[in-house]
């Protein structure tokens, strides 16, 4: 009874709405992954795309470039969007609060923090090192930033909340600096730290799909309790939520999903930010439709980033967490401008 | 009465630690002089390496660090009144991301040529770039933070933290296309580091906070009506407004001349006024006095630990700021 008026509540708005959504976002994801596997030094067409994919001839160079370098790189974006977009959509609901975001609480700058380490005191370590080093400082930041959340007097408001983000990154950035420093590994860190794709490999695609998978497979199961979540906690409760069950669970899938994209790809802001606000805006508050579409679009949004990273200035690159900050800045300024008084 | 007591104690008290800490931080560095060596050196009779490394050296440092830690100090303990947020500092609200950006070009379009060179002019230069960096992150995030006619304190902290984000991104986009000499420079000055220790700066410094910081003291009053309800504040009849504007002036420009000597350092501001605030309560007219007077210790302190912790490497200051200073803001955070 109490589930059917809920989802009375929550399904005001128009349900085809979000289904169309969906089917148009994933048509758009995947030609612009097809784009994305097609634009760079090499010139290919769509033709050799397909045939590359169907059968891999190893001979064929171009075959090898689109099978080693492109697809990868296309793939990884994809995922690694999707993956960033869901945890800010998660962390936005759970928390009740609109600048949850992995790169604004912290929580990339732990993993950044923890890679450097690893970089610093096992030089030859395996992808593996980097990644688990990655998902104990993401771990660490996840930990530190709902532990705040919790026992802060007075609940935690976005302001304070944005504060202590923008507080713990700074400290880490300054451990990461002097650690960098000390090791001489801060300038081979910085491109990490700032986010790219370009150095994506096989290798590193196959440690992260099944983990960003997972991730994805446990929002998707959360995602009514989420929405229940988001009402606040004492509705929640008073549904017959176990409150506590489902934060612990949804923050081990904010851990997954950051720190696997973070280990391969370094600190990129913001795409957990714009994109769940946006999708809000287009389908409404039931967490069931936010977290699927926000996969989509967040894939989107790192694909066109990623794209616009190897081509604005080519044939450099420029770091992509570089520019999902200068195009998310703007608009968390509009979010600030916007919501101001409420916070 | 027995307030007054206790701010003249711990006037004289601070005053006391910071010359021990000066003296102590003298002592302190790569070359070691003994205690007994300093106090010859400062009546007159040292030898002539320790002159040079005492007067040269290590002195207009010091006294750098004290003044910097005493700008930024004095600006945090201004921007928490403004904002009315105790978590407000110039570095979290963006204005050393501002300056560092401003240097950062600055070396980027120069090639460094001019950067720590000693000729007159290029000395100066830098500051300058840091400052117009700094004022210009301050009015973008006013000017954002505008909304029918008043400044929101609550969104321009938002509006801070958001072109904090904002300069860090340009930041690394430029810093990956220096050299790697430019970079490790523009590193270690975002990082904060007491660079500009030379005489010639101290007095350029100096100015700017016997105006500025007595300034801010002489109006203290008006800060702290500012920190209670904005209604109160107008039916005091305040042009609150207009004072808001007035003391973020001074703010951001203690904090830039300070960041454009001392680099990004994060924190400072922060912790100075909140360890103030819990000795002596929430009168502006003490705090901030006494703000700048632990601002100076804190960072002659840092800087000191800067350089002996992993001698002969030197750390630089912000970091080891930060290392002290996060922690302390986390318990804040927790108990506000």
């Amino acid at each position: 009874m109490a589930k059917k008026k809920l989802s009375n509540y929550i399904e005001k708005k128009n349900s085809n709405i979000p289904t169309l959504m969906l089917v148009i976002g994933s048509i758009v994801l995947v030609l612009l992954l097809f784009a994305s596997i097609r634009l760079g030094a090499t010139n290919l067409n769509f033709k050799l795309i397909g045939e590359a994919i169907i059968h891999t001839d190893d001979e064929n160079p171009e075959h090898i470039i689109i099978m080693s370098l492109r697809f990868p790189r296309a793939f990884a974006a994809m995922l690694i969007g999707a993956a960033l977009a869901v945890s800010g959509a998660i962390m936005q609901g759970m928390t009740r609060n609109p600048l949850g975001e992995p790169s604004i609480l912290g929580v990339t700058a732990g993993a950044a923090f923890f890679v450097v380490l690893s970089l610093a005191f096992i030089p030859d370590g395996s992808m593996w090192v980097t990644m688990i080093a990655s998902f104990i400082g993401a771990g660490l930041g996840v930990a530190l930033v709902f532990t705040l959340t919790t026992i802060s007097k007075g609940g935690m408001t976005p302001v304070k909340l944005a504060l202590a983000g923008s507080a713990i990154t700074a400290f880490l950035t300054a451990l990461t600096t002097g650690v960098g420093m000390k090791f001489d590994v801060s300038r081979s860190l910085s491109f990490w730290y700032a986010g790219g794709l370009s150095t994506m490999q096989d290798e590193q695609l196959k440690y992260i799909v099944p983990v960003i998978l997972v991730g994805l497979v446990i929002a998707i199961l959360l995602s009514r309790s989420i929405s229940v979540m988001s009402l606040g906690q004492d509705v929640a409760k008073g549904l017959g939520q176990n409150t506590l069950t489902i934060q612990i669970i949804g923050t081990i899938a904010v851990l997954l999903l950051t720190g696997a994209a973070v280990s391969v790809a370094g600190t990129i802001g913001f795409v957990g930010l714009v994109i769940p606000h946006i999708v809000r805006l287009i389908v409404g508050v039931d967490y069931r439709w936010i977290i699927p579409v926000s996969a989509v679009f967040g894939g989107i949004l790192l694909l066109l980033a990623d794209i616009v990273a190897r081509t604005i200035n080519s044939p450099f690159e420029t770091p992509v967490g570089a520019i999902t900050a200068l195009v998310g800045v703007p608009f968390f300024l509009y979010l600030a401008r916007k919501e101001g008084r409420g916070f | 009465m027995m307030k007054d007591r206790k701010f003249f104690g711990l006037i004289v008290g601070g005053f006391l630690l910071l010359l021990m800490m000066m003296f102590l931080s003298i002592n302190a560095g790569f070359i070691k002089i003994p205690f007994d060596e300093v106090i010859d050196v400062l009546f007159g009779n040292g030898t002539e390496d320790n002159i040079l490394t005492i007067f040269d050296f290590r002195l207009p440092r010091i006294f750098m660090a004290a003044l910097v830690g005493m700008g930024i100090a004095v600006s945090g303990a201004i921007l928490q009144g403004i904002t009315r947020n105790p978590l407000a500092d110039p570095g979290v609200l963006g204005i050393n991301a501002g300056a560092g950006l401003g240097v950062v070009l600055y070396m980027f379009f120069l090639q460094g040529s001019a950067f720590m060179a000693q000729g007159f002019l290029s000395i100066f230069l830098m500051p300058i770039v840091a400052l117009c960096g700094a004022f210009l992150a301050a009015t973008v995030i006013y000017v954002l933070a505008w909304k029918k006619n008043a400044v929101n304190p609550t969104r321009m902290l938002l509006v801070g933290i958001g072109i904090n984000a904002f300069c860090g991104a340009l930041l690394i986009v430029f810093q990956l296309k220096m050299d790697p000499m430019d970079f490790t420079k523009a590193l270690v000055w975002l990082a904060g580091t007491i660079w500009g220790s030379n005489w010639t700066f101290v007095w350029a410094l100096t100015p700017w906070l016997v105006v500025l910081i007595p300034l801010a003291v002489y109006k203290a009053k008006v800060l702290d009506i500012m920190t209670l309800s904005e209604a109160s504040a107008i039916s005091v009849g305040l042009h609150i407004n207009r004072e808001r504007r007035n003391f973020l002036l001074i703010a951001v420009t203690l904090a830039g001349v300070c960041v454009a000597v001392g680099g990004g350092i994060t924190f400072l501001g922060l912790i100075a006024p909140h360890i103030v605030r819990k000795l002596i309560g929430a009168n502006h007219k003490k705090v901030l006095p006494l703000s700048a007077l632990f601002g100076a210790i804190i960072l002659v302190m840092a800087d000191m630990l800067g350089r002996v912790v992993m001698s002969p490497l030197e750390i630089p200051v912000g970091i080891v700021v930060a290392i002290i200073g996060a922690p302390y803001f986390v318990y804040l955070l927790v108990k506000n």
